[in-house]
């Protein structure tokens, strides 16, 4: 009895022990993440997770915000998200989250469209379809605000991603707001106007890795073999080497070599730590989060109970905005730095 | 010892057996709260039930800061209004199509097959067709809910009128009724309780469909509600509406099943 008991302790605790250096990391189809779709398949991240001497599984989610309920619950230590939902959906829900990868900003991917219409202004009193509180929304408010006009003076119509082309095509929608690859394919259409995108904010829509910060203080290793695998990634994709990769990438997203270089024209990917480096330590990005704070409070995405924008505290290089003693959202260069110094 | 299936409760031990359930559920779910609050204080995954009041109170009972409506029953009242037309609609046509195919065996035999046909299409796989012919408004919603139920009822109705037995007909034609006159005095009232139960089995898709067709493009409605605030994960707003959903479900089928018995006291079985 006493050697079973030994026997279940050391099972036990052995499993805990491989437990604590497994990781599970959640991407979903998007021109900024398929590098991630790539590095798993072509066995990147694994190379790196060994180098560190842990285990890294790369699980793909179908639907996007289903990807980052799942990594808020707990089911995944990162995943791949926006700065908008990192905000309004983990460090909202109290999770605290540091944004370990900031892979690319959105520079045109993002776009609002009008039907036979050619100026932004021309939006007033139309019905707006797009998928409310999404980077969309956010975006169409920062478009407003550019020609002085206010939500009010549209009426914002929900309308899920997978029906927007479909729904676009009908005569009841006039304007919309989207990303690509559906932005393109709206914009293709006859008579239609793409009159504001996110190449006139540019910086302000980011794609980031978003890493449980508490898992990360705790296992370094992993936040390493994350960056390196990343920046191993990004090098492999470049220029004519990269055709590859990129045509890889571009079939796993459902188009081909030439759809998907159309979307990276349009995503200003950054291939060097120091390129991203040069956005998360800039004043800019404070700016932008303090945007997407007001964005998110205005909307009720901090909470109803939330008293101004800076109830979650978000800390950044440049400095720290909002509630500094509710800090559940930071952008960390630490790891970024080390793979710019070659410390990987 | 009494044998397992002859064990009968009492009436109030099954009052407590039927509640049971509930409670335990209600437990186990403040249980897992309170443990994921106690290491979160803002999860959000499973607010605790005051959480969860304030929410309701905030929806329900304040007008929202952002419109100035007061948000729940907005979204209760647009939802109804939808599944209202669309059941109702599906009822009126569903009615017609069952009571003629079922008493003339030409129009049997033209569109019977045809029914059973349109029947088996996935109504939900419609949906983009819908929205193309009938654009996003209104008009789409209702008609994915009259589209989605009214074979089954049609269906339903046919088969009700079919069971009819022969002999009330051969003696109502011996009496000198026509064909008219007996679909209105003989086979209608026999139908119509049967459209009723019908209904009641129906709108449970009603409510499927009236939900996914607000998932798509909605302003409002209890459905378009879920799907907007499921983007950051209020469960606190989701769980009342769910909740919400369920207890009117509840409340059409206590009422369509009283106006049953109230309206065709000839075709209550207890009666027989």
């Amino acid at each position: 009895m006493k050697r079973l008991s030994l026997l279940l302790f050391t099972l036990v605790f052995s499993a805990n022990l491989a437990a604590a250096d497994k990781f599970k990391v959640c991407w979903s189809i998007y021109v900024g993440w398929m590098p991630w779709g790539y590095g798993a398949d072509q066995g990147i991240v694994d190379k790196w997770a060994d180098k560190y001497g842990i285990e890294i599984e790369v699980v793909q989610i179908n639907d996007y915000i289903e990807s980052i309920n799942q990594y808020s619950a707990g089911g995944f230590d990162a995943c791949t998200m926006t700065n908008m939902d990192a905000l309004t959906i983990p460090a909202a829900g109290g999770l605290d989250s540091t944004a370990l990868v900031v892979g690319d900003f959105s520079n045109g991917n993002d776009g609002v469209v009008l039907k036979g219409k050619k100026s932004l202004a021309d939006i007033k009193g139309q019905s707006v379809n797009l998928v409310e509180l999404s980077v969309s929304h956010y975006l169409l408010a920062r478009g407003l605000d550019s020609v002085g006009l206010a939500e009010s003076d549209l009426t914002v119509v929900n309308t899920s991603d997978a029906d927007m082309v479909a729904a676009y095509t009908t005569d009841d929608v006039t304007a919309v707001a989207t990303w690509n690859p559906l932005l393109n394919e709206i914009v293709g259409m006859p008579d239609s106007y793409k009159v504001f995108d996110s190449s006139q904010i540019p910086g302000e829509i980011i794609d980031l890795l978003v890493i449980n910060t508490e898992t990360l203080a705790a296992n370094p290793a992993l936040g390493k073999a994350l960056v390196g695998a990343w920046y191993e990634i990004m090098g492999a994709m470049q220029g004519d080497s990269g055709v590859a990769a990129r045509t890889a990438m571009g079939q796993a997203s459902g188009t081909d070599l030439a759809g998907y270089d159309a979307q990276l024209a349009s995503t200003e990917m950054f291939y060097t730590p120091d390129a991203a480096l040069a956005l998360t330590n800039s004043e800019q990005l404070r700016k932008t989060m303090q945007y997407v704070a007001e964005f998110s409070f205005k909307h009720g995405l901090l909470g109803d109970g939330a008293p101004d924008a800076g109830v979650i505290g978000i800390e950044m290089p440049a400095g720290t905005f909002g509630d500094e003693s509710n800090i559940k959202f930071r952008f960390d260069p630490s790891y970024m730095q080390m793979a710019a110094d070659g410390k990987l | 010892m009494k044998r397992m299936i002859n064990l009968t409760p009492a009436p109030p031990a099954r009052v407590f057996l039927a509640l049971l359930p509930f409670v335990l559920l209600v437990l186990l779910y403040m249980v897992s709260s309170d443990a994921r609050l106690a290491e979160n204080p803002n999860d959000k995954l499973l607010p605790g039930l005051g959480q969860i009041a304030d929410t309701i109170e905030r929806s329900a009972f304040e007008p929202s800061k952002r419109s100035g409506q007061y948000l729940f029953w907005v979204d209760t009242a647009s939802s109804l209004t939808r599944l209202g037309l669309g059941v109702l609609i599906a009822a009126t046509l569903g009615l017609l199509i069952g009571l003629f195919t079922g008493a003339m065996p030409v129009l049997t035999a033209g569109l019977s097959p045809l029914l059973t046909v349109i029947s088996l299409v996935p109504p939900l796989a419609l949906l983009p067709i819908l929205f193309i012919v009938f654009g996003l408004g209104e008009l789409s919603k209702v008609v994915l809910i009259a589209v989605g139920i009214t074979p089954f009822i049609a269906r339903d109705m046919q088969r009700a009128t079919q069971e009819i037995p022969r002999e009330q007909l051969v003696k109502a034609q011996t009496l000198g009724a026509n064909t008219s006159q007996i679909m209105v005095r003989v086979l209608l009232p026999q139908v119509l309780p049967r459209l009723i139960d019908s209904v009641r089995l129906a709108m449970g898709a009603g409510w499927l469909f009236l939900i996914a067709s607000e998932a798509v493009a909605a302003t409002d409605g209890l459905g378009y509600r879920i799907f907007l605030v499921r983007r950051y994960m209020a469960m606190d707003l989701i769980l009342p509406y769910v909740a919400w959903i369920t207890l009117l479900a509840f409340l059409f089928d206590v009422l369509l099943r009283s106006a049953n018995r109230r309206l065709f006291k000839w075709h209550q079985p207890e009666a027989n």
